[in-house]
């Protein structure tokens, strides 16, 4: 096959699965089934996630073929992030499939081939336990402590706002063997089970509706064998799973922020004031014109940086940020602006926009707000020179 | 920056603030420090209301004879920046501010002696029947109608964004009593209680998860003909009025509050002070800071104009614009020194601390965020806001 026949098969491919998924999620998954569902979803995943694993089969479609996936890559999270996100449902995926799966795919062993193929099939569902209280987003700023003796580890700390927490089965957890919260050597990844001894959680909702928790792990003990990778070297791996979480947030808020502004676009046409059609003040023109500048942007950055993630750390570093500024930037002239251009319905509960605002809110910061990714920027730019 | 205060001022400055200290208890301005819209829950304002009139200070702008303080603007300027910086519960406008004004100004001597006292002393608490679903920025073309039978004015019809009508006993409210004409002819202003029989309070839940908005539903609701303001058909003139008013208010000590707020928690977030991101916040906090004495300068003015008798112009809708926006951006600020704990979403109760704290400044940043975003919606938008600015600039 020519390299243009397999690209092409391989778009096709993508457009049918996310066909599949907007089918499956338009008829089982509207505002009202959403809320009562996560409302439902205490301690296990919303009632969708299953359909997406056992019916869909579409969990493992980013891995390798060697890993019993499609070979999809990052481009598959892109498009399932986004489809995921025009219907406010981008967890658990993001958790346990992209940082999830994505860490255990590069990790040889039993042990993680045996957890990726239960994430894939939905048996198992993985949290990434890394952000500390008082850490910020600096990626090394782990306090959680990591000892090795005869018969495996033993894990002693605190992990702040981990997402999916109540729904997992399984936490993978950042902890440092040696050294000081942000040294770059000494931190390590390893599985931890939710439900072993000595790992306690304050379970809580997020403004988004999803779930999340407070972690306490004290003196808990878990098996050399669940360890991802070598001792004390992970922080590259941390980084790249942070980095194409970050990309997949910026494809879900693509997802977000077009129904944000079809919606709005809707409202202006339909709701009449002083006689006419709002949509026909300049005013209101001018604001809509730039949330759809803001949104292009944000939606074209995303998918020219699908091509830097397998370069080198620093470019695909660089890039992701980018990436990320032009999507908070986003969030917020779409998210405020679709608010303010519904008026007072844009304040209350009972449209769809106050829930996408709410996400496109919270993806503004996740895995650092603009200002954060603006600092790493100008770092990497200063290394250049 | 601070503003220079004379001894009289100096003094009086003592006198709130020693007020305050036995006056304003911890319960109050951890009541005052958890509202994060624009109204207190109703139980603390009412209380904090109550303690305020027993002290004369609950309605210090009205008249004397009606309970004012005859305080000078400066004073008036010092009292509401000193409760604002003890975190008092904010006070509800709907009564006090809004309908008590053109009660005042239009109201017969019985209306005066029927209403005010309750509005004075707390009993009485108003919601504001202003808005309807196809009536918001377009205001006359409101379409609630009230049709006079006898002694009564019978009222069909809906109002919406009622703010605490679930709380309140009494209403003020905007209806059509003739049609045909400019829209707003026809309109007339009404006071009457809530508890009629036909009137329905339907809850409307904000993005925030809280509870202030309501729908209220008006069936064949008879209300005595005694509860007209003014003239019948001449209401618009009174609920412009009543905005001024309500626009009218200064923004500057609740911000400098919240700004104070701001510095607190980015000392939490960054122990470090050289650290970059504090740096990059401080940075930020201080061109909020300045933002927040240009708009205090701006107000002082007002305040000198309004003594010397001028009339307020467009001043009400700049400082509508100004205040509200800066208001938003420091919403922005706080979630962002709040980082991810700013996406929590519990209960601001005691019972976020504990053993797996979540801390509570940060879940009250994004209650705040979310809140205020309709800060640039509420008391006309400021797109009219700013069409009303460029109008009066281009009439020259």
């Amino acid at each position: 096959m020519t390299t243009d026949t397999l690209q092409a098969e391989r778009e096709h491919t993508l457009a049918m699965l996310v066909d599949s998924l907007s089918r499956y999620l338009g008829e089982r998954f509207d505002l009202d089934q959403r809320l009562r569902s996560l409302a439902e979803a205490t301690d296990a995943p919303p009632a969708f996630w299953s359909g997406l694993a056992r019916e869909l089969g579409l969990l493992g479609a980013a891995l390798p073929e060697a890993q019993g996936g499609l070979g999809g890559g990052m481009a598959v999270h892109l498009a399932v992030m986004q489809t995921l996100g025009g219907a406010l449902a981008g967890e658990p995926y993001l958790s346990s499939i992209v940082i999830g799966a994505g860490l255990l795919q590069r990790q040889p062993g039993v042990f993680s081939a045996a957890l990726l193929a239960d994430a894939v099939e939905g048996r198992a569902v993985l949290a990434f336990a890394h952000a500390e209280p008082e850490g910020r987003d600096e990626r090394a700023a782990v306090r959680t402590r990591l000892v090795r003796d005869a018969e495996g580890y033993e894990i002693d700390g605190h992990k702040a706002v981990v997402h999916a927490a109540p729904w997992a089965t399984h936490l993978i957890v950042s902890a440092r063997s040696s050294g000081e919260p942000g040294d770059a050597e000494g931190l390590s990844l390893i599985v931890v089970e939710r439900d072993a001894p000595g790992v306690q959680l304050r379970p809580y909702a997020l403004r988004d509706g999803t779930r999340a928790a407070e972690l306490r792990l004290e003196r808990v003990r878990v098996p050399a064998e669940a360890l991802l990778g070598r001792e004390g070297e992970a922080l590259p791996q941390i980084e790249q799973a942070l980095d194409e979480a970050t990309l997949a947030v910026c494809a879900e808020a693509v997802g977000v922020l077009r129904r944000l502004l079809a919606d709005t676009l809707d409202y202006v046409r339909q709701r009449k004031q002083f006689g006419v059609a709002i949509a026909s003040f300049q005013v209101l023109q001018h604001r809509l014109a730039d949330m759809h500048m803001a949104l292009a942007q944000a939606e074209a950055l995303t998918q020219a940086v699908l091509e830097a993630v397998d370069g080198t750390a620093d470019e695909r570093a660089r890039a992701v940020s980018s990436a990320k500024v032009a999507v908070a930037r986003a969030c917020r002239a779409v998210g405020q602006g679709a608010v303010q251009l519904h008026g007072g319905m844009g304040m209350t509960e009972e449209l769809a926009i106050g829930h996408y605002f709410r996400r496109a809110t919270l993806i503004e910061s996740q895995f650092g707000p603009a200002a954060w990714h603006l600092r790493r920027v100008a770092r990497l730019e200063a290394q250049q020179v | 920056m601070a503003w220079k205060l004379d001894a009289a001022e100096a003094g009086f400055r003592q006198e709130v603030r020693d007020f305050l200290d036995q006056a304003l208890t911890p319960e109050l301005r951890t009541a005052g420090r958890r509202c994060s819209g624009i109204f207190s829950d109703y139980d603390d304002g009412i209380r904090w209301h109550r303690i305020l009139a027993q002290r004369g200070w609950s309605v210090p702008s009205w008249p004397v004879e009606h309970g004012g303080t005859g305080w000078t603007p400066m004073q008036h300027y010092i009292f509401a920046s000193e409760l604002a910086q003890a975190d008092a519960p904010p006070l509800a406008p709907n009564s006090t501010r809004m309908v008590a004004p053109v009660i005042i100004a239009f109201g017969t001597g019985a209306q005066k002696q029927r209403w005010l006292p309750g509005i004075r002393n707390g009993d009485d608490y108003w919601a504001q029947g202003y808005s309807e679903p196809q009536a918001g920025s377009d205001l006359a073309s409101l379409q609630c109608r009230a049709v006079r039978d006898g002694e009564h004015y019978v009222i069909n019809g809906t109002k919406i964004w009622t703010t605490h009508a679930h709380w309140s006993n009494r209403m003020f409210c905007l209806v059509r009593t003739a049609s045909g004409g400019k829209a707003q002819q026809g309109i007339s202003f009404l006071c009457f209680d809530l508890d009629l029989p036909g009137i329905t309070v339907r809850p409307i839940v904000s993005i925030s998860g809280d509870h202030e908005l309501n729908q209220v539903f008006f069936d064949d609701v008879r209300v005595p003909v005694s509860s007209l303001l003014g003239e019948e058909n001449q209401g618009w003139a009174i609920a412009k009025y009543l905005l001024a008013h309500e626009r009218g208010h200064a923004w500057a000590p609740l911000l400098r509050a919240r700004l104070r707020r701001l510095r607190e928690a980015a000392r939490a977030a960054w122990p470090h002070s050289d650290a970059d991101e504090a740096r990059d916040m401080a940075l930020r906090l201080a061109e909020a800071d300045c933002a927040i004495d240009a708009v205090e300068a701006l107000e002082l003015q007002a305040l000198r104009a309004q003594v010397q008798g001028e009339p307020p112009g467009i001043r009400p809708s700049m400082g509508k614009v100004l205040g509200s926006e800066l208001r938003q951006r420091l919403t922005e600020l706080g979630i962002e020194i709040a980082g991810r704990y700013a996406a929590v979403n519990l209960p601001l109760a005691d019972s976020l601390q504990g053993e797996l704290p979540v801390p509570e400044e940060a879940v009250f940043s994004m209650s705040a965020y979310l809140n205020d975003r309709a800060a640039s919606i509420y008391a006309g938008s400021n797109e009219v806001q700013r069409n009303l600015i460029a109008a009066h600039l281009l009439r020259g």
